[in-house]
Formats: structure tokens, sequence, C-alpha cells
């Protein structure tokens, strides 16, 4: 039974049974009970954010505000002014886009301490369609200063983040799927750190820059492409939206001349915007491509269906790696003359 | 205007078939909001088959009365009422939830013939309705404008920013209706976030109010008929209602909010409305 697991480290066998979300709020309770400051605040979605387990165990520092996300938020801030550290779960699009004022202005704005973890991500609830999907939240989250935000592979790294997530200063957003996904990791200790990418295999011919639920996809496409093509593919788990890991990126453009990023998520102002951003600050010429949903409001469907359709499973990813193989780049050693 | 025997038995087995419909869906989408959509169909099937002018063979008939379900995740009964009334064929509900459909649990007025405006984020339906009211008023056209709200829906502030603005601008060609289950996600409407003094709370906000037996084709009819009637201010019908209306074993239950049976349930389920249905005749 996934709620009685205890204990303070999370394994792939706890993170098979139970959803990111069941595990981020198991990990939540054990920090309430360490530090007696944290609150948790939920919007009628108690039960599916997983929140509700926080609640269970500790009713008093627990707010169900009904279904009002714009006051949920705004009364987050108050309690953070007011010296608590609230924890904040409802799904992604009514946080970024309901609430996306009281996020900005009363939690950003005012850089408190104020941690939000967003479930339903992405298309990860495909069959509820546009009004649940959130393929705007990452471009939306982003453009907001003071935030950090996240997206963590699977439900291991969820656990890292949200443990992370407490000592990092101001607001931070975590994004997690519908919580069904399969997870990447085995263990936790693999060395997440907020800002910095993760390294999941070596290469030199292309580097996949993937987050969430593509990075499980990535490294899987990663190893049939070495077996049939020999492509020594780079696979970069970028958890961490922003702040980014430059020199990781930096690395990928003069180390593997090609990157092709994949995300749940808009190709406009996600995962994908931010590597572009670095890129062509760099002045460095690289075959680029960013994979996610297109400029359109998704399809319905199950999310395996979708994101097979979107080109973010294994199969897609094989694909596109295999057409940004056959781009040009401009060739030049000499990189010490450009800009 | 009471029914005559003849209407209240066509709606009836209206709400019936829709009821089985419900059921249907539900399995074919592999799970939905099946307690939320249970709980309205007496409302909808009022609506479509006594009240509403509209035309399932010209869906976009200018002059045709407009309907928001605010509470957009009752797609699961909003969806058979649609095909029952003829926008389309009810076979085509097999693909519900499945890769590229026009149907998921929130309805696309794109995508789905017969749907005015698209819902399922919480909140939205009410500001919609009275847009569309005041564009009728506006040019001068006679359809009404109604509109289904969740109880717990009206946690949401938009909600009252609607409702003010309503009776502010003295709109009275809108109609809306809440559908007072008394239940949300988390639990019970008063436990989770109060609402009640709840009538009260409308009149406060200039709304004339009816309370109703949400699963009375008689009230609900008389009280729309009322609300067409009423000059002074917009009125707002609350329907008293049971989530999961027509299943013994869903009723009254927050459980099933959203679920998915298996054929043994579903089989208990239709056993259950039949039984109703039977009982009613
Ligand atoms: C803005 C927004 N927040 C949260 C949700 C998730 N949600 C879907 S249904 C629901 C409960 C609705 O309760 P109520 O309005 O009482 O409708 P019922 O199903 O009980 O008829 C919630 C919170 C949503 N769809 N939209």
């Amino acid at each position: 039974m996934a709620e009685e697991v205890t204990g303070t480290t999370w394994t792939v066998y706890d993170a098979n049974s139970m959803t990111q979300a069941e595990i981020y709020g198991h990990v939540l309770c054990e920090l309430g009970e360490e530090n007696p400051d944290i609150v948790g605040l939920s919007a009628d979605l108690a039960k599916s954010t997983k929140i509700g387990l926080f609640g269970d165990r500790f009713p008093e520092r627990f707010f169900n505000v009904g279904i009002a996300e714009q006051n949920m938020f705004g009364v987050a801030a108050g309690l953070a002014k007011a010296g608590l550290l609230p924890f904040v779960s409802t799904m992604a699009a009514f946080t970024s886009m309901r609430a996306c004022e009281q996020v900005r202005t009363d939690i950003c704005y005012q850089n408190l301490d104020c941690k939000i973890i967003a479930t339903h991500g992405g298309i990860s609830f495909g069959t509820a369609g546009s009004t649940h999907n959130a393929t705007e939240d990452l471009a939306i989250m982003r453009a907001m200063p003071n935030m950090t935000v996240i997206v963590p592979a699977d439900g291991i790294e969820t656990a890292n983040a949200v443990r992370a997530c407490v000592d990092h200063p101001g607001p931070v957003y975590i994004r997690v799927g519908r919580g069904f996904e399969p997870t990447y990791y085995e263990t936790e200790d693999y060395g997440f750190e907020i800002g910095k990418a993760v390294e999941l295999s070596p290469g030199t011919d292309i580097t996949i820059i993937a987050c969430g639920v593509t990075v499980l996809q990535a490294a899987e496409a990663a190893r049939v492409l070495k077996a049939e093509d020999g492509l020594s593919v780079r696979v970069l788990n970028l958890h961490t939206i922003k702040p980014l890991d430059e020199a990781a990126i930096l690395r990928a453009v003069t180390e593997t001349r090609r990157i092709i990023t994949f995300e749940d998520h808009s190709v406009i102002g996600g995962l994908g915007t931010a590597v572009a951003d670095v890129i062509a600050a760099s002045g460095k010429g690289c075959a680029f491509e960013k994979v996610g949903i297109p400029d359109e409001f998704s399809l319905v469907g199950y999310p395996e269906d979708l994101y097979a359709h979107y080109k973010l499973d294994t199969n897609g990813i094989i694909d596109r790696v295999r057409a940004v193989m056959g781009k040009d780049f401009e060739e030049d050693e000499n990189w010490d003359d450009e800009v | 205007m009471a029914l005559t025997q003849t209407e209240l038995r066509t709606l009836e087995q209206m709400a019936w078939q829709v009821r089985r419909d419900i059921i249907d869906v539900t399995v074919w989408a592999g799970g939905a909001h099946i307690g939320s959509g249970l709980s309205m169909v007496d409302i909808l099937v009022t609506l479509y088959f006594h009240i509403l002018n509209v035309d399932p063979a010209n869906p976009d008939k200018p002059d045709r009365d407009r309907m928001v379900v605010s509470k957009g995740h009752g797609g699961v009964g909003y969806a058979p009422v649609l095909a029952r009334k003829g926008y389309f064929d009810f076979e085509t509900l097999k693909t519900f939830n499945q890769f590229n459909s026009p149907f998921g649990m929130h309805l696309d007025g794109r995508k789905v013939r017969g749907v005015d405006v698209s819902t399922g984020s919480l909140g939205h339906g009410l500001s919609m309705a009275l847009g569309l009211a005041l564009g009728a008023r506006l040019r001068n056209e006679s359809w009404y404008t109604y509109c289904l709200l969740g109880d717990g829906e009206c946690n949401e502030g938009s909600v009252w920013e609607a409702a003010m603005a309503a009776a502010h601008f003295k709109v009275t060609n809108l109609v809306t209706i809440v559908d007072r289950n008394r239940l949300m996600i988390d639990g019970g409407t008063e436990e989770v976030m109060g609402v009640e003094p709840f009538a009260d709370k409308w009149k406060a906000f200039g709304f004339i109010t009816k309370e109703i037996d949400g699963h009375d084709f008689n009230q609900i009819c008389q009280a729309v008929t009322e609300a067409h009637a009423e000059e002074r201010a917009p009125v707002l019908i609350i329907a008293n209602t049971k989530k999961g209306s027509g299943v013994d074993y869903m009723e009254d239950n927050v459980k099933w909010h959203y679920g998915s049976m298996d054929s043994t349930l579903a089989d208990q389920a239709r056993a259950s409305v039949d039984k109703r249905f039977n009982r009613v005749n």
C-alpha cells in the first residue's frame, strides 16, 4: 500500500508503485515533520495533487480554499509574509493561467518563499482536453522574475526537487505530470542540484536535451541510436529550466554541434526556447531543432498516444534525431574569430 | 404551465435513456465524471427537450437559444443529451477520450456540434453567458442564454464578478441554474468551502432566486418559465440534486465524482437506473 510507505529515501520500487504526486505528498509529510513552518494549500484538488497526504497528517497546517485558485495563491503570499513556508498545489493549468497574476505579482514580485508543486503538466491529462492541458506554463513561469522552474523527470527526481526547494530561496515552480509516467531513476543519489543539468549518457555526435516525461524516452532513444545507427548521443536531463545550466548547453554546442530538445510543452517559450537563446547568444553555428507541442491546442487522447503523435516518445525522438543528423551546420573549426 | 402527461412521459423516457447512455459512455471512455454528469441530467433534458429553441439540423441558426454548461466536466452527461437531440450519432461517442476524438472529458465547441461555448475550467461560464445575453439584448434579439453552474464552482470569485455585473446590467434574458448537489471533489461543499447561505448570497448580489427539486421536470420547467417572465432582475435557480442521481451506489457519494466501472459495476448501474425508470412508470 503506497500510503504506508515510510522512510526518507525513495527507490524505484516506491516510484513504480506511486505516482510523482504521491511521492511528493509523502516527501512533504516528512518535511512537515522536520519543519513546523511548512503549510499546505490546495483548491479542491487535495486528493488529485496528493498534497492531501500532508493535510491528513497536519490538518491544522493545511488550507483547502475550495475551487478558488486566485484566492489560494494570494493567501499563500500572505502566509509567506507571516513567516510560514507555503507549499501550494493545484493543476499546472490553473496555477499558471488562472492564478497567473497572483503568482507573478503577489509571490514573485515580493520574492516570497513559496513553493508551488503543479500537477497534470503538459498533455499528461490528455483526455481532459485543452482546458486542463498546460502547454504554456513553462513559458509563463519562466518569464516571471525571481521564479525557479523545475520539471522533474520522474517520481524520484520529484522527491529530490521537493526536498531541495525548501532551502532554495524565493518562489519555486515544480511541474509534474498526471502521475502514471514510468520512472527513469532507480535511486535518489545521482547528484541532483537545482540549476545543474544531469548528463545521462556521454556523446559527441548530437545532444538530446530533455525534461520531465521525455527524459526516459530520450535515454532509450539514445541506446537505440547507438545500436542501430552507431551514433554517439549525449543526453542531458535539464530538469531546471530556470536558472538554466548555460555551461552544459555551451559544452553541447561546441562538443556535439547538434542539439535537439524534447518537452511536453509548446515549442514556444519552454525548454527549447531557453536552450535556443543560449545557442543564439553563443554566436556559434549549431544544427538545432526543438520538439514539443506545435503552436496549436493539443488533440484529445491518452498521453501515450499523444506523445507518439507529437514525437515525444522513443520512436518519435529517434525519428527527429535522425532528421537533425541530416541537417547541415556551418563547418568552422576556428570559432575564436566569431562573436 | 404544468407539463402534460405526454410531455412528462417524454422527458422521463429521455432522462432514463441519457442515464443509460452515460453509463455506456463512461465504460467506453475508460472513466468519466459520472457523478457530475448524472446529477444534471434532468435539468439538461428538460431544457433540451422542452424549453430550448434549438435545431440540431441547423446548429448555428442565429436565433437559437444558447446553452453554457459552465460545469464543463459534466461532458459525459452533456454529450448524450446532444446526441439524443440529434446533433450527432450516439455511436460516435464510442471514441470518447480516444486519440483525436472530438470528445474529451470537457466538450470542445469547435469540435462537438451543438456546443455553443467550450468550458472545463470552472468559473468561466457565467461571464461568457452574460456576454451572450448582453449581446442579444444589444442586437434586439429575443433568444435566451442559459447557464448551468456547479455549486462547488461557485467558490470561484469570477462567478460572483459575473453575478454582480448581471444584476448591475439588469440582464433578464439570462437564466442561471446551479446544480446544487452539495458535493465537490474533496468533500461536501459545506465541509470544503461553505457556500451557505447560498440563496441569500445571490440575493445580496441582486438576483431573484428560486429553489427547486432539480430532478422534478415540472418544477424545473415552471422555474424556467417564471424566470422568462421576470423583468426586474436576473434569476438564479437553485436546483437541489443528488450527485450520481439514478445509480443507487453513486448517489450522494463523493467518491463517484469521477470514476470508472468494470462490467459488474456497469450492470449494477444499469439495473439501478432501470429500476428507477420502471418505478416512475
Ligand atoms: C478552475 C478549475 N479548478 C479546478 C478544476 C478541477 N475540478 C473539476 S470538477 C471540480 C469539482 C466541481 O464541483 P462542482 O462545481 O460542485 O460540480 P459537481 O461535479 O459536484 O456537479 C474541480 C475542482 C477545474 N475544472 N477548474
